[in-house]
């Protein structure tokens, strides 16, 4: 087959026609700044509020609660800084988290450690989930911010956000949710979930890269990091990217009415990987099976190192991804896995498939032919493999 | 431009001299796989003579390639000249490795000596024990 499969939407998706197509008219034709008072101008300023009003329709939110950012990452970084500082502001320096957030917010948590706040860090459990009762008990006087991931980047967990922040509420602590692996893929409510924040990607689900919201709560402090005009109600400077704004709005709106459709389809073809791929020997799912995203596989396969699966795998047309130490740059495998409580040499062998509705069953059948064959070949030439075999060394999945 | 060089690639997916001897003269394990690679080669040798090499890897596609290489690269030599490979002569000869993969090199080299170390025990032969330091152990 020499048909490219392409299983790592986790990591970006392709832009949809209908994503390509609303962005068109803003290259060339509708190219105004919104700042400009002239016509040329003020139609584009037009389309942009029209492009939030979509955006706020969308999440459930008020169109003046959504801000444009370059992506998820300056969007978790705004909204948790935001938080952070407006908390010290009152002498609230603690914030909770889990262990097993995206780089974006735990990298972001560090750099607030180093100036003075404490982060708790939930751990989450062998499923790779958290719940409101952790969130609960970690509560204290002077917690600024909750911060908890929507689902998960790796392992596809969907954590109980309502639940979540329902007791953030109670206990009146500003609630950030990174959903940017969660918005067009599961059903999000801010006003249902009780999200006072959100950090949202558009390349997630098949719009531009480079494009992004922050949802923020009305009533909710927000701090400006990106100095200069006044474009976002003064939040985040910068002339507003247009093009990526208006064919991110198509692409979410495309996404909500298909949603449930597109859910259905996708968790057909995710089971047929999990089915297909749980019977390969000492192999292992990560991740809660039922609380989980309709598209995310990931597996770990014992006595193999997930690069070489990769590539292997990319050399047969499927490109997927992996935690190993190999493939993030670092001997460290996935910080997301360990987090499980995997152990570093399972963790290294671990593949994530993750889908969009526009793969087929075709091809989850072909991925499920190749991926035995290439992890028998891989553990036919694995030194740990043998000892595993021969009762050396014991098996841990 | 790809993450690995054409010859990484094929020493990758067509890896040389891959499998073990029952009847090895040396064995040299190294690595660990809590850090994601483990490298074994066998080698028998004849009159001084490295006459066959196979070996064992689990690791990414640069430690896959670099145990192919090194092993192609003393194939037929005099231990004396297998002891004299470095991981720079592996890397190089694989048209360079990504910096982070370098240690992938070092790994092909440890376990050429550490195969040798263990001829020399295996047979009663002398050696300086200075000449085979203890691998690093990679974190």
């Amino acid at each position: 087959m020499a048909k490219t499969i392409y299983v790592d939407n986790a990591a970006t998706t392709a832009m949809s026609d209908i994503a390509v197509e609303a962005m068109k008219p803003y290259l060339q034709g509708i190219y105004g700044n919104p700042s400009s008072l002239h016509s040329v101008g003020q139609r584009a300023k037009e389309e942009l509020e029209k492009a939030r009003e979509t955006v706020a329709a969308c999440l459930g939110a008020q169109p003046r609660e959504i801000y444009f950012t370059s992506g998820g990452s300056e969007a978790d970084n705004q909204a948790i800084r935001s938080a952070a500082y407006t908390g010290a502001f009152k002498g609230k320096k603690h914030i909770i988290s889990t262990n097993f957030e995206h780089h974006a917010v735990l990298h972001t948590l560090k750099k607030l450690e180093d100036e003075g706040f404490e982060v708790t860090y939930l751990p989450v459990d062998k499923n790779g989930l958290i719940t409101p009762a952790q969130v609960e008990e970690a509560i204290r006087p002077d917690t600024a911010l909750v911060t908890v991931m929507y689902a998960n980047n790796e392992v596809g967990t969907i954590l109980p956000i309502r639940e979540i922040g329902a007791v953030c509420r109670e206990r009146k602590v500003t609630f950030h949710t990174d959903a940017v692996q969660a918005v067009g893929h599961i059903p999000v409510d801010v006003e249902e979930d009780n999200i006072d924040m959100l950090s949202l990607s558009a390349h997630k689900f098949h719009g531009p890269k480079g494009v992004g919201v922050l949802y923020c709560k009305k009533n909710i402090p927000l701090k400006t990091f990106i100095e200069g005009g006044a474009q976002e109600r003064g939040k985040r400077a910068g002339t507003e990217n247009l093009p990526g704004i208006c064919a991110m709005a198509a692409a979410l709106q495309d996404a909500i009415n298909h949603l449930y459709e597109n859910m259905a389809k996708e968790e057909l073809l995710r089971n047929i990987l999990i089915d297909g791929l749980s019977k390969i020997p000492h192999s292992k799912l990560n991740g809660d099976r039922i609380k989980r995203l309709p598209g995310n596989v990931n597996m770990c396969f014992e006595g193999i190192e997930g690069e070489s699966l990769l590539l292997l795998l990319d050399s047969k047309g499927i490109c997927a991804s992996s935690g190993s130490a190999c493939t993030s740059g670092s001997l460290d495998p996935s910080h997301v896995l360990l987090a499980l409580g995997l152990p570093h040499e399972v963790a290294h062998g671990s593949l994530r498939l993750s889908l969009c509705p526009e793969n087929t069953e075709e091809e989850m059948r072909y991925i499920v032919g190749e991926v035995p064959k290439i992890v028998e070949y891989l553990r036919s030439i694995s030194p740990v493999w043998e000892e595993l075999e021969k009762g050396q060394r014991k098996h841990l999945i | 431009m790809a993450l690995y060089s054409e010859k990484v690639m094929d020493h990758f997916t067509n890896p040389r001299n891959v499998g073990k001897l029952d009847d090895a003269d040396g064995i040299g394990e190294v690595g660990n796989a809590r850090c994601g690679d483990i490298m074994k080669i066998y080698i028998k040798v004849k009159d001084g003579i490295i006459t066959d090499v196979k070996f064992n890897t689990f690791g990414c596609g640069s430690a896959i390639a670099s145990s192919s290489m090194a092993t192609e690269m003393i194939k037929g030599k005099p231990i004396s000249e297998a002891l004299t490979l470095t991981n720079k002569a592996v890397a190089e000869a694989l048209d360079g490795l990504p910096a982070h993969k370098m240690h992938c090199s070092v790994l092909a080299e440890e376990a050429i000596r550490a195969a040798i170390k263990d001829y020399y025990d295996k047979n009663g032969i002398a050696y300086d024990p200075a000449e085979f330091p203890e691998p690093d152990e990679h974190e």
